[in-house]
C-alpha cells in the first residue's frame, strides 16, 4: 500500500472541520496530534463495556480492566523493543517521567560536584529537572554545543563527557527538527562512564524506535503527540537501574506492605505508578500504537521526509532571503518540525495571519529558552507536520504567507 | 470571525514601525522588566518621576507588533502626566482589555478621550493577544510602584 496522507487524514474527525468556510491545516503536531477516530472509539468502547479498577479488584470486569491495559504496557514494549514489559513505566507525559529519572536515580546516586551532561537544543523538560538538582545536591551542567546548521557539535563531546554521571539528550529537537545520533550518543556516554537518558518526546511518534539497538538505559515519550491522549506517558528504564532506585511517588499500587513504622516498594512496574493512573487514557495509548503500527513507522517517516523535502524546498525556492529556516538542510538528520524567522514579521503576528486560513502553526519560544537565545531570537514560528499532511498542506502554508511580509514591514 | 483589520489598524502598525519614546533612562529613572512566560515577548519601562509626576518615559524590549505598539502608544499617553491621572489611564485601558482590578469597583474617570489608544479596542477580540496589549502597562505599573 502507498502511503497516502490525504486518505490516513479522513481517519481524523477533528481534521474535516471548516471553519469559516475554510478547511483546517493542523501544522502543530510537534506540540500536540490529533487523534484517529480508532483511538477514539477505543477509549469510548473501553468505557461503555470494561472500566473498571486496575490491580485492586476481583470481579471478572475489573480483571478485565487490568487485562486491558497491561495489554497496552505490552505494547508499548513492543513498540520500542524494549526488552521486558515490566519496564514500561507509565507517568504522565515525558516532563514527569524526566523529573522521575532526575529525582529518584539523580537523588539516590549524584552527589556534590557530580557532572550531567546535556545539549543546548533541549526543551526545558530536559534541563529544569536538572536544574533543580544544581540547587538541591550542588551537581554541574556541561552543555554540548550546537554547530550553525542546529546539529549537535561532538568535537568536544568526550572531554565534555569525561566524569560525567548523566548524559540527557534529546534524540530530535522540537524546535530545529535535527534527529540527533542516539546509538553515538549512548555510547560515548557509556564509554565515560555515564547513564544515558534519551528523550523522545518528539522521535518516538515519528520513526522506528529501538532501544536495544541504541543500547539506551532511558527513554521518555508522550502519548499526545503520538496521536494518542493527553496525560499518559511512558517511562522506559533498564530493569536493574529501576529496581535499584528509590520510588518516586508515594502511594497507593506502588507498595508491597505499609505498617506504622514504614513501608515496602512493590515489585516493577507498579513500584513507580502510585495511585490510581489515567485507566482510559492507557487503553487509548495502545490504540495509538496499534493504529501506527498497522501504518508502518518507516512508513511515516519516509512520508515525513519527503514532506520536509518538499517544505524546505518550496519555502526557500518561494521566499528566498525573505525566509531563515532553523536547523539542518538535510533531511536525513531531520524530523518534520520547521521553525522559521519569516522577513520581520514577529512570530506572532504571523501565526494570526495564518489562522486567518485555518492554518495552525505555534507561535513562541517551544519551552527551549536557552535555545531561543542561541538562534538570536525570543520566539520563532514553528510548522510541524505528521502522518495526516499531505503536500496540500505545505502549499496551504508556502501560499498565506504571502502578503504576511508588506503587513508588518518596518 | 473578526479580519485582521479589526486588530491591525493602521495606527497601530504606525507606532509599531516607529516606536515613541525608545531607549532607556540613566539612575536614578525608575527601571522595571516584564516577561511574558508563554511567548518570550520582554519590555523594559524606564520612567522618572519627580514631583507625582511622570516626567519621562523610554521603552526597551523586543515582541509582536501588539506588544511594542501597545508600549509605544503607553508611554506617549503617561509622559508628563501625574501619577493619579497614569493609574486611572491603566485602569482604563485594563478596562478595555475586558481586565478588571479585583476589589475596586469605584467608578471609573471616562471624561478624557483615550486618542491612539482606542485603536487597540480590537485587540478584545482576539483574546490570545490581550497579553501582548497588557504587558508593558502592568511593567508601568511595576515601575510606578517602586519609585
Amino acid at each position: 500500500m502507498s502511503f497516502d496522507a490525504a486518505l490516513l487524514k479522513k481517519d481524523f474527525p477533528l481534521l474535516q472541520r471548516i471553519i469559516n468556510d475554510k478547511p483546517l491545516v493542523y501544522l502543530d503536531s510537534a506540540n500536540t496530534s490529533q487523534k484517529p477516530q480508532q483511538v477514539i472509539d477505543s477509549m469510548s468502547h473501553f468505557m461503555e463495556t470494561t472500566y473498571a479498577p486496575i490491580n485492586r479488584s476481583a470481579y471478572q470486569l475489573a480483571a478485565e480492566s487490568t487485562d486491558a491495559f497491561e495489554n497496552a504496557r505490552s505494547m508499548c514494549r513492543t513498540f520500542i523493543n524494549a526488552p521486558h514489559t515490566n519496564e514500561i513505566i507509565f507517568t504522565k507525559n515525558t516532563t514527569e517521567a524526566i523529573n522521575l529519572v532526575a529525582q529518584s536515580w539523580g537523588g539516590a546516586n549524584l552527589h556534590a560536584g557530580d557532572v550531567v551532561v546535556l545539549t543546548h537544543m533541549e526543551h526545558h523538560a530536559n534541563i529544569v529537572p536538572w536544574h533543580m538538582l544544581v540547587q538541591s545536591h550542588g551537581i554541574q551542567l556541561r552543555w554540548v554545543p550546537l554547530t550553525s546548521d542546529g546539529q549537535l557539535d561532538l568535537t568536544n563531546l568526550d572531554e565534555l563527557l569525561k566524569g560525567a554521571k548523566v548524559f540527557s539528550f534529546t534524540a530530535m529537537s522540537n524546535v530545529l527538527g535535527t534527529l540527533t545520533p542516539v546509538k553515538q550518543l549512548c555510547a560515548a556516554a557509556h564509554a565515560a562512564g555515564a547513564i544515558a537518558v534519551v528523550d523522545g518526546c518528539q522521535y518516538v511518534p515519528h520513526n522506528v524506535t529501538d532501544v536495544i539497538a541504541w543500547d539506551a538505559d532511558f527513554l521518555t515519550f508522550s502519548s499526545h503527540k503520538m496521536c494518542g491522549p493527553s496525560g499518559i506517558g511512558v517511562l522506559w528504564g533498564r530493569e536493574a537501574l529501576l529496581n535499584a532506585m528509590p520510588p518516586f511517588l508515594g502511594g497507593g499500587n506502588m507498595i508491597g506492605d505499609v505498617r506504622l513504622d514504614g513501608f515496602t516498594c512493590a515489585e516493577l512496574p507498579a513500584k513507580f505508578e502510585a495511585g490510581t493512573p489515567p485507566i482510559t487514557e492507557v487503553i487509548g495509548l495502545g490504540a495509538a500504537i496499534s493504529y501506527l503500527t498497522a501504518i508502518g513507522m518507516d512508513n511515516i517517516r519516509q512520508h515525513e521526509k519527503e514532506t520536509i523535502t518538499y517544505a524546505l524546498s518550496a519555502l526557500n525556492e518561494r521566499y528566498g532571503k525573505d525566509i531563515t529556516i532553523h536547523g539542518p538542510t538535510d533531511p536525513e538528520v531531520r524530523g518534520t518540525a520547521l521553525s522559521f524567522k519569516f522577513k520581520d514579521v514577529h512570530p506572532h503576528d504571523l501565526s494570526q495571519v495564518l489562522d486567518q486560513s485555518n492554518i495552525c502553526v505555534r507561535a513562541g519560544h517551544h519551552c527551549a529558552k536557552p535555545l531561543m537565545r542561541l538562534l538570536g531570537a525570543n520566539a520563532t514560528a514553528r510548522a510541524s507536520f505528521y502522518l495526516y499532511n499531505s503536500l496540500d498542506d505545505v502549499d496551504a502554508l508556502v501560499n498565506a504567507l504571502e502578503g504576511a511580509g508588506d503587513l508588518f514591514s518596518l | 470571525m473578526p479580519g485582521l483589520e479589526d486588530l491591525y489598524r493602521e495606527i497601530i502598525l504606525d507606532h509599531y514601525r516607529t516606536p515613541r519614546n525608545r531607549g532607556e533612562l540613566a539612575p536614578p529613572a525608575v527601571k522595571a522588566e516584564g516577561h511574558n512566560p508563554l511567548c518570550g515577548d520582554e519590555i523594559q519601562v524606564y520612567i522618572d518621576v519627580a514631583d507625582g509626576m511622570v516626567r519621562d518615559v523610554k521603552i526597551t524590549g523586543q515582541g509582536c507588533s501588539i506588544s511594542q505598539s501597545s508600549a509605544s502608544m503607553m508611554s506617549a499617553a503617561v509622559k508628563g502626566k501625574s501619577i493619579d491621572d497614569i493609574r486611572n489611564l491603566v485602569r482604563r485601558f485594563k478596562h478595555m482589555m475586558s481586565i478588571e482590578e479585583e476589589g475596586n469597583d469605584s467608578p471609573i474617570d471616562e471624561s478624557q478621550s483615550l486618542g491612539d489608544l482606542e485603536a487597540l479596542q480590537g485587540v478584545v477580540k482576539f483574546p490570545v493577544r490581550i497579553k501582548c496589549a497588557v504587558l508593558s502597562w502592568n511593567t508601568l505599573l511595576d515601575a510606578l510602584n517602586n519609585a
